[in-house]
């Protein structure tokens, strides 16, 4: 079955973009078990049936697919620049959204190590300019001076070689202290600035993204009444919306409070990076038996799209197959019946049984200081949950075998050097994490874990 | 059919012999281990009566079977010979013995070892020696295989293979195995056994009894028509045609000679009250090369380490995701060295280890390497830049066959002292970085690490580490997972004796 998936994929794929022998590769790459999305074999991918979403008085006709820029490929070795980026594949990446109808791209100048926006600007700038929406951000979390932070706005443009940004967000809002709105856009006057350069017209939508408190989310939205926010970007899945992780709001809750004041919305993480689509085992039989063409992602992204309110879902795609998939399930969106929502929330309910940590393998996290592979180490924790290899006693039937693959496959997740057992917990990584995750809390539990599993006393 | 059996039993040992010192995870162990422990010096040093004993009655009723059968580098040299002669079938001649070369560097030998520099005398010792070469010339291989199967395990999403990293423990120690592997080869694949009857002082040793041995090859003088087949079959040059003689000191019993003959001459039988005066040979060929290089190579190993890294630069704007460059560790300067766990003291490590490696072979966390000091070359010793002495691990006390590392269990480990942490203010992390840390102490397997404000004044300062040394076992958890680099903030001092707490 999945063999045959690939090579219908590549044929398909050879088909539509006829390309070179560096595509087949990248796609053999990208057919790897762990990493590709399962795709529907039947059906080629559809062009012309993109899904798309307007609300007035913004005339922009928004596709429901949008591109997130976060987890562009990257080079084994930065290129003579220092550009991490595999140029050449977010080119084709790129040409193949476009032509498949994606126009909405958000970066932000902080991801992939910084070289996003560069590389997003090199291919976007191939096609004519008012066929897609850029969507950047203020990513002004360490410098908050206004003259830092103007200057970050201006590279900006720079890099995504533009004089105009169609939505311009406001950072991952939500936190206190230092990293506040307040402290961000308010005491430097730099809110004002931006509203200034939305009335000139070099932003064309203002808006914010969150993760934070029920308080910061009301204290901001509030300031609807003065700035009027053309967008928020909120995350939302099937899993958030009512079991939102650490100190994060409930989506359901989110999404009802903007909707009141009818302000659109843009949605992240509908897939939480990747771990609504690697779900344990029976969870994916519950979805496959519900519709068997259909990949277990489709689920999560169509329960992202549809809500009325969602201008665009994101998704951060790295592979062609995973921009296929999501092409498939969104040319055009079959909306969920209710019936259908409540059957994911249900599958969100048998999900809590497993202890997975909120990680969304979103980067903001890195590097530590100290070298270690935050993400990789949960990440390989969360496999290890779902595929059932966590052995709570030395008694458990599979004991021997669990502990085996837990182990040997932490060394091959995560270089021994990079591992749990290096976090000194100086905790730099925490105010970064999105998700609120207690990073070196976790690192030391896993730890004490994998020390259990070494000396066998568990 | 004799040979037969002895080329069997031969094969069999060599290779579980040899797969000792190339199985990393210590599976065999358990099964073969004892292939190591009856080997005959580890034996006497590990003052194992039973299995000298049995040794030297095996050789004084069969003649030196051991040689032929028993000991690696033995067996080794006869592979060698083998595919050296290639379509060759009598490519030996008699030679005298070299009786006066044997005893000196039999002399030589117990000196050395009575004078407690066993590693030196180790350099001519079979069984260690043949370790030294499995360990560093055949182990690479057979590692770099085993990471090309876990690398393809690794894609079928399977576990049967776990990578394992290949690394130059001590090149001196190299350099010496790949000169013994050199010039015992090359010896081997020319003259058969002369290793074994010039210079091999365990084959000297049981040369001396041999020589009266019960059961021996005989040459019937009456039906013997010295057409030489059987001399010229002889990789231990010791048959003497015009004679009609067989050196039973240096023959290994290989039973090579018996089919040769064409007319039933020559037998292996019981042949007691027989004997034959050895003729004595006066020699004066120095066969003592390559000692000295050990010497050379020891200089090369500080250079090793070192490797120069760009400072750690603090960015203004934080950008997301990549790693942080990680600087390799580097050994401290120890005053005393670390011996491994159920080593007892330096002392007995000095006197008893041979050498061999097959505890550095097998040590899973990368700890052990041999030493390149003089006074214990090749000997293991503990460092902890690469891992540490894990609390669950007593793998080298399970292996060694020479009583230099006696067996313990992980009870004891966790009790025995063999050497304390000592803190280095200067690198330490709450005072460079004005970081939270406290990695050694969450590590430390016995809670022998306080973790103490750094301002005595300021209960709330950051804290710094305080070993309680009296608790400290010199496990090395500390060393190894501190965050400084690439010298550690806090690292252990062995003790020359260990302690029990």
């Amino acid at each position: 079955m999945n063999k045959q998936d690939n090579r219908m994929n590549r044929r398909d794929f050879l088909k539509i973009v006829g390309i070179s022998t560096a595509g087949t590769a990248a796609a053999l790459t990208g057919c790897s078990p762990k990493e590709s999305a399962e795709t529907s074999a039947q059906n080629p991918v559809p062009t012309g049936k993109m899904t798309y979403r307007n609300f007035p008085p913004s005339k922009d006709q928004v596709s429901i697919l949008g591109y997130g820029c976060m987890r562009w490929p990257t080079l084994p070795a930065p290129e003579k620049g220092g550009n991490v980026i595999d140029q050449e594949e977010v080119n084709r990446l790129i040409d193949y959204a476009i032509e498949h109808g994606v126009n909405y791209f958000d970066t932000a100048p902080v991801y992939v190590q910084g070289w996003s926006e560069t590389s997003t600007g090199i291919a976007l700038k191939r096609h004519p300019r008012e066929k897609y929406f850029i969507a950047t951000k203020m990513s002004n979390f360490d410098l908050t001076d206004f003259k830092s932070s103007v200057e970050m706005y201006h590279d900006s443009m720079k890099k995504l070689q533009t004089d105009y940004i169609d939505y311009y967000l406001l950072h991952s809002l939500g936190n206190t202290g230092k990293r506040s709105f307040q402290n961000r856009f308010i005491d430097n006057g730099l809110l004002d600035y931006l509203v200034k350069e939305r009335e000139a017209g070099r932003i064309r939508h203002l808006g914010w993204s969150f993760h934070g408190s029920k308080e910061e989310f009301d204290k901001i939205l509030a300031y609807h009444e003065q700035v009027h926010w053309d967008f928020i970007q909120i995350q939302l899945n099937y899993s958030d919306w009512k079991h939102a992780s650490g100190r994060n709001v409930n989506a359901d809750y989110l999404y009802a409070e903007i909707s009141k004041r009818n302000i659109p919305m843009v949605i992240m993480e509908p897939l939480q990076g990747g771990r609504l689509s690697k779900v344990p085992e029976h969870i994916v039989a519950r979805l496959k038996t519900r519709n068997p063409e259909n990949s277990v992602a489709s689920w999560a992204f169509r329960f992202a799209g549809t809500p009325p309110m969602v201008l665009t879902v994101l998704s951060g795609m790295t592979y062609m197959e995973h921009l296929q998939d999501n092409i498939r399930t969104y040319s055009p969106l079959v909306p969920l019946t209710q019936e259908e929502q409540q059957f994911l929330l249900d599958t969100a309910e048998l999900m809590l049984k497993y202890p997975t940590i909120p990680c969304n393998n979103c980067q903001y996290c890195m590097p530590c200081p100290y070298g270690i592979d935050i993400p990789g180490v949960l990440l390989h924790y969360n496999k290890c949950v779902n595929e059932g290899n966590m052995p709570q006693s030395k008694l458990d039937p599979n004991y021997a075998e669990a502990r085996r693959t837990f182990l040997i496959g932490y060394d091959r997740s995560v270089p021994k050097l990079r591992q749990a057992s290096h976090c000194i917990g100086c905790e730099q990584c925490n105010p970064h994490c999105p998700q609120y995750i207690d990073i070196p809390r976790e690192m030391q539990r896993i730890d004490q874990y994998v020390e259990k599993l070494k000396q066998e006393t568990l | 059919m004799l040979q037969k059996i002895r080329q069997v039993i031969a094969f069999l040992f060599f290779c579980i012999v040899t797969l000792l010192f190339l199985d990393f995870t210590g599976t065999l162990h358990a099964w073969f281990g004892w292939m190591a422990k009856i080997q005959f010096l580890p034996a006497v040093l590990a003052l194992n009566v039973g299995v000298v004993l049995l040794l030297i009655v095996l050789t004084f009723v069969c003649g030196r079977i051991y040689c032929s059968v028993i000991c690696p580098l033995g067996v080794f040299q006869d592979i060698v010979a083998r595919i050296g002669r290639g379509k060759k079938k009598l490519p030996y001649t008699y030679s005298k013995a070299k009786n006066v070369l044997r005893y000196s560097v039999l002399v030589v030998f117990l000196a050395l070892m009575a004078g407690g520099l066993t590693s030196i005398a180790a350099l001519v010792a079979p069984y260690s020696a043949y370790g030294r070469i499995a360990n560093n010339l055949f182990a690479p291989v057979y590692q770099w295989g085993n990471n090309l199967l876990a690398y393809f395990a690794e894609r079928a999403d399977s576990y049967a293979f776990y990578e394992t990293e290949v690394w130059l423990k001590s090149l001196p120690t190299f350099l010496i195995a790949l000169l013994t592997f050199i010039i015992i080869g090359v010896l081997a694949w020319r003259n058969g056994r002369t290793y074994c009857n010039t210079i091999c002082p365990v084959g000297t040793v049981l040369g001396v009894i041999s020589k009266f041995s019960l059961f021996r090859i005989e040459i019937d003088k009456e039906k013997c028509r010295k057409c030489n087949l059987c001399a010229r079959r002889c990789k231990a040059a010791c048959i003497d045609i015009p004679n009609a003689a067989v050196d039973h000191s240096r023959c290994v019993t290989c039973f090579d000679c018996l089919k040769q003959c064409k007319h039933d001459a020559i037998h292996y039988r019981f042949a007691y009250g027989k004997k034959e005066a050895a003729p004595s040979q006066p020699t004066s060929q120095p066969k003592d090369k390559g000692r000295r290089e050990v010497l050379a190579g020891s200089l090369l190993l500080l250079a090793s380490a070192a490797k120069a890294q760009a400072v750690k630069k603090a960015e203004i704007v934080k950008l997301d995701g990549g790693l942080a460059d990680i600087i390799d560790k580097q050994a401290p300067k120890r005053q005393t060295p670390i011996t491994p766990p159920g080593s007892q003291s330096a002392r007995n490590m000095q006197q008893h280890c041979t050498a061999c490696q097959l505890c550095v072979s097998v040590c899973p966390n990368e700890v052990l390497r041999p030493s390149s000091s003089l006074d214990t070359f090749m000997q293991p010793t503990a460092s902890y830049e690469r891992g540490y002495c894990r609390p669950e691990c007593t793998k080298c006390s399970e292996v060694c066959p020479t009583g230099a590392i006696h067996l313990i269990d992980k009870a004891e480990k966790s009790a025995i002292q063999i050497g304390h942490a000592v803190w280095v203010k200067e690198r330490c992390i709450p005072l460079t970085d004005e970081q939270a840390c406290g990695n050694c102490a969450r590590h430390c397997p016995t809670g022998a690490i306080l973790m103490i404000p750094s301002d005595p004044s300021d209960p709330e300062s950051l804290k710094i580490p305080a070993i309680d040394t009296e608790k400290c076992i010199g496990c090395g958890a500390c060393e190894n997972l501190c965050p400084a680099r690439p010298l550690s903030a806090i690292y252990v001092e062995g003790h020359e004796v260990h302690r029990i707490i």
